[in-house]
């Protein structure tokens, strides 16, 4: 690190704008999205300003006050402190502020500058401050606060640019360090107070659109009615969107895995690459579009701040299940995957809606789930209309993750019963304005979304594919075999040691086997699900060789089995890294262990005695 | 009158939030949130199901709280003062 390196932190409320700027400043791709506690972590990147100068940029977590009162807070509290570990304290401190959220926004910036460190203050979200014609008299505010005031726009290109000559310059000197206790804490409301009234001017303190938008969203009846229609829309629209595209890449990978079958000499090593990748990464990588629709629309739900008002709606349900409204949005990230959604529970104040929270999270359908289930209802659900509008595999499919929420639901308000601790759980819950998500915004994080899976595809996928693919192909089949060569193989043994265990809740050693990979990654048990089918097999696609083979009732208990089965090993480990504790691991996955199994036993008996 | 009780849409004033216990954290965050003497505060809103949470307005911040912690915060109508 050259000595000239400044080492600068972005401090502020939250959802004050911190992450747009620091990816406008860094070039980074952050998540930012449209409401309280985004960030949990503290994030690091470098730019080189105009003089040269390297600039080190740290972006934190958004804090109401140092006073912390949840994990995500106490990091921003310990950074700015200098007492987080193995980090040394900020050469200067950049706070964000809402510039339409100034009564908030303000307090935490004079608790800031208490510190006694160099503090710049920027002035954030000023394009709507105006277009809201709010009045600032910067001059005056800097007068008056003692510090460096800039106005930055974190959304749009070259809207950092005040703050960069800013920081670029002179490092401003510290205010001194000041003491803190309930009389100075009341001070600082008057200090806001004084602040406010001699340099802004608000027209309202409200902007319009949100006042109108909330008389519709929070209606305790049309808001409950426009929020069930979100989400059945959604669901619905992946299905419609999604799936004809993805027998599209489906199809069109067969027709390549036959072309290139046939320029290949027949042996082990064409089955690989026609049964296994062809077949089985294929069949996954046709899944990225539905993929990739659902997350356009939780990004777009994201950014639109929606979501706060979702949790402000089912917070008295969710509290009847032991859990609070502020599980709602990690929750439902972990639609997309568990990971992020567990960590996002950072951000919860209270530390049992925190571990109820973790440890339902992966109950929820998530995305890498979504090519197992669309894979067996393509093959087993016949594409009917029910009531003449909905499609009877997406009305399927809306079941399963129905049975998640529902299955989480029950965990939940079984884990509030054995709890001791009964005392009050908090709620607290900022409501941000509405935004309309920009198109480029929504984009990029679709680009991000479909790295990621092409990336697991690439690896973890592809390489248990071809291990499973090594599996089922050796040993070969004996001199004189009388059945299938896959029988003989190593994947032919494991799978019917399995099968002990499974034949109970209908698998076959096929299906059994494919559980292995699929504790690694999800999608993986379609791949090799193909790999088992197709080594060897005669049938076109693997959804015709699955319809063939594997009777209704398994098919069904499979997939009630993948709604609630222990998640991936990822998810083991990152409730292990959040909850520091074997013990929640153990829980989580013994749970969920049983859980599956019964459900699936239930669905395969009842199955089996009806057809 | 506790702001709990209040009427959806009138106008008042914060007079002060009490501890529900000593060292109460969520009593001391709602005065760092702004609920201090001399606020006023409305509640915009309330939850589909008994009526719970609220959402109030405070400065120029809509916040979602719990009947429990609302009941926390003690208001004056604001047409008296
Ligand atoms: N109009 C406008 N919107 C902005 C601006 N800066 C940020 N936003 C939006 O504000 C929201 C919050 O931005 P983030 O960068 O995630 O905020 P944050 O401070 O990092 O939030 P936390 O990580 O939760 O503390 C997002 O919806 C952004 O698109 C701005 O200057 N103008
Ligand atoms: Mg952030």
């Amino acid at each position: 690190m050259s000595a000239s390196t400044l080492r600068i932190a972005l401090v502020g409320n939250p959802n004050c704008g911190k992450t747009a700027l620091f990816n406008l400043l860094t070039g980074g791709r952050q998540k930012v999205a449209n409401y309280a506690g985004v960030t949990v972590e503290r994030k690091e990147g470098r730019f080189t300003a105009p003089s040269g100068r390297v600039l080190q940029i740290l972006d934190l977590p958004g804090a109401y006050s140092f006073d912390a009162s949840s994990p995500d807070e106490q990091i921003t509290r310990d950074v700015c402190a200098g007492n987080y570990p193995g980090e040394a304290p900020p050469d200067l401190i950049v706070c964000v502020a809402d510039a339409t959220n100034l009564r908030l926004h303000l307090r935490f910036v004079l608790e800031v500058k208490r510190l006694g460190r160099p503090v710049v203050l920027a002035l954030n979200m000023m394009d709507t401050a105006r277009s809201r014609g709010i009045a600032i008299d910067v001059p005056e505010l800097s007068r008056r606060l003692g510090l460096p005031v800039v106005e930055t726009v974190a959304v749009k290109r070259g809207g950092a640019r005040a703050l960069i000559e800013r920081v670029d310059g002179e490092v401003p000197a510290a205010a001194p360090v000041q003491p803190d206790d309930a009389a100075s804490r009341a001070d600082l409301h008057a200090q806001v107070r004084e602040l406010l009234a001699s340099t802004v001017r608000m027209p309202r303190a409200t902007a319009e659109i949100d006042d109108a938008l909330d008389r519709w969203a929070l209606h305790p009846v049309f808001g409950l009615a426009i929020l069930a229609v979100v989400m059945f829309l959604v669901f619905q629209a992946v299905y419609a969107a999604g799936k004809p595209m993805s027998d599209l890449i489906g199809d069109g990978f067969g027709w390549m895995g036959g072309h290139v079958a046939a320029l290949m000499p027949d042996g082990p090593l064409r089955s690989l690459v026609v049964d296994g990748l062809f077949g089985g990464l294929g069949t996954v990588l046709g899944f990225l579009p539905v993929i990739l629709v659902l997350f356009f629309f939780i990004l777009t739900l994201e950014e639109s701040g929606y979501l706060p008002r979702a949790a402000f709606l089912l917070d008295r349900l969710m509290l009847t299940v032991g859990l609070t409204g502020r599980s709602f949005i990690p929750l439902l990230s972990s639609f997309a995957c568990a990971i992020p959604g567990i960590m996002g529970t950072r951000s919860i104040t209270d530390p049992r809606d925190r571990i109820t929270t973790i440890l339902i999270a992966p109950l929820m359908t998530c995305s890498a789930r979504l090519p197992v289930y669309a894979l067996l209802i393509g093959a087993f659900i016949p594409a009917r209309k029910v009531f003449g509008l909905f499609n009877l595999q997406g009305v399927v499919l809306f079941a399963l993750y129905l049975a998640g929420i529902l299955g989480a639901m029950l965990v939940g308000w079984v884990m509030k019963h054995l709890r001791r601790d009964k005392s009050e759980h908090a709620l607290l819950m900022e409501l941000p304005s509405y935004r309309l998500p920009k198109t480029r915004d929504v984009a990029i994080g679709l680009y991000e979304r479909g790295m990621i899976f092409l990336k697991r595809l690439t690896g973890v996928i592809l390489g248990l594919t071809v291990l499973m693919w090594f599996l089922s192909t050796f040993p070969g089949a004996p001199a004189g075999a009388t059945q299938p060569a896959i029988e003989y193989s190593f994947a032919g043994y494991i799978g019917r040691a399995l099968q002990y265990v499974f034949a109970p809740i209908g698998f076959n050693w096929q299906i059994s086997l494919a559980l292995i990979p699929a504790f690694a990654a999800r999608e993986t048990a379609v791949a090799a699900l193909a790999t088992v089918y197709l080594v060897g097999g005669e049938a076109e696609g693997l959804g015709q060789a699955l319809a063939g083979q594997i009777p209704l009732a398994s098919a069904l208990s499979l997939l009630v089995w993948f709604a609630y089965a222990p998640q991936c090993m990822s998810t083991l480990a990152i409730i292990k890294r959040e909850t520091d504790s074997w013990r929640n691991v153990a829980i989580s996955f013994g749970y969920m262990f049983v859980m599956a199994y019964a459900a699936s036993f239930v669905v395969y008996q009842v199955t089996r005695a009806l057809t | 009158m506790r702001l709990s009780e209040l009427p959806k849409g009138a106008p008042a004033v914060v007079e002060r939030v009490d501890d529900a216990h000593a060292a109460d954290p969520i009593a001391q965050r709602l005065r760092d949130l702004g609920f201090v003497d001399g606020e006023p505060v409305r509640v915009v809103a309330v939850g589909p199901m008994g009526g719970d949470p609220l959402l109030i307005q405070i400065g120029f911040t809509r916040f979602a709280l719990r009947r429990a912690e609302a009941a926390r915060v003690s208001v004056r109508s604001e047409v008296a003062a």
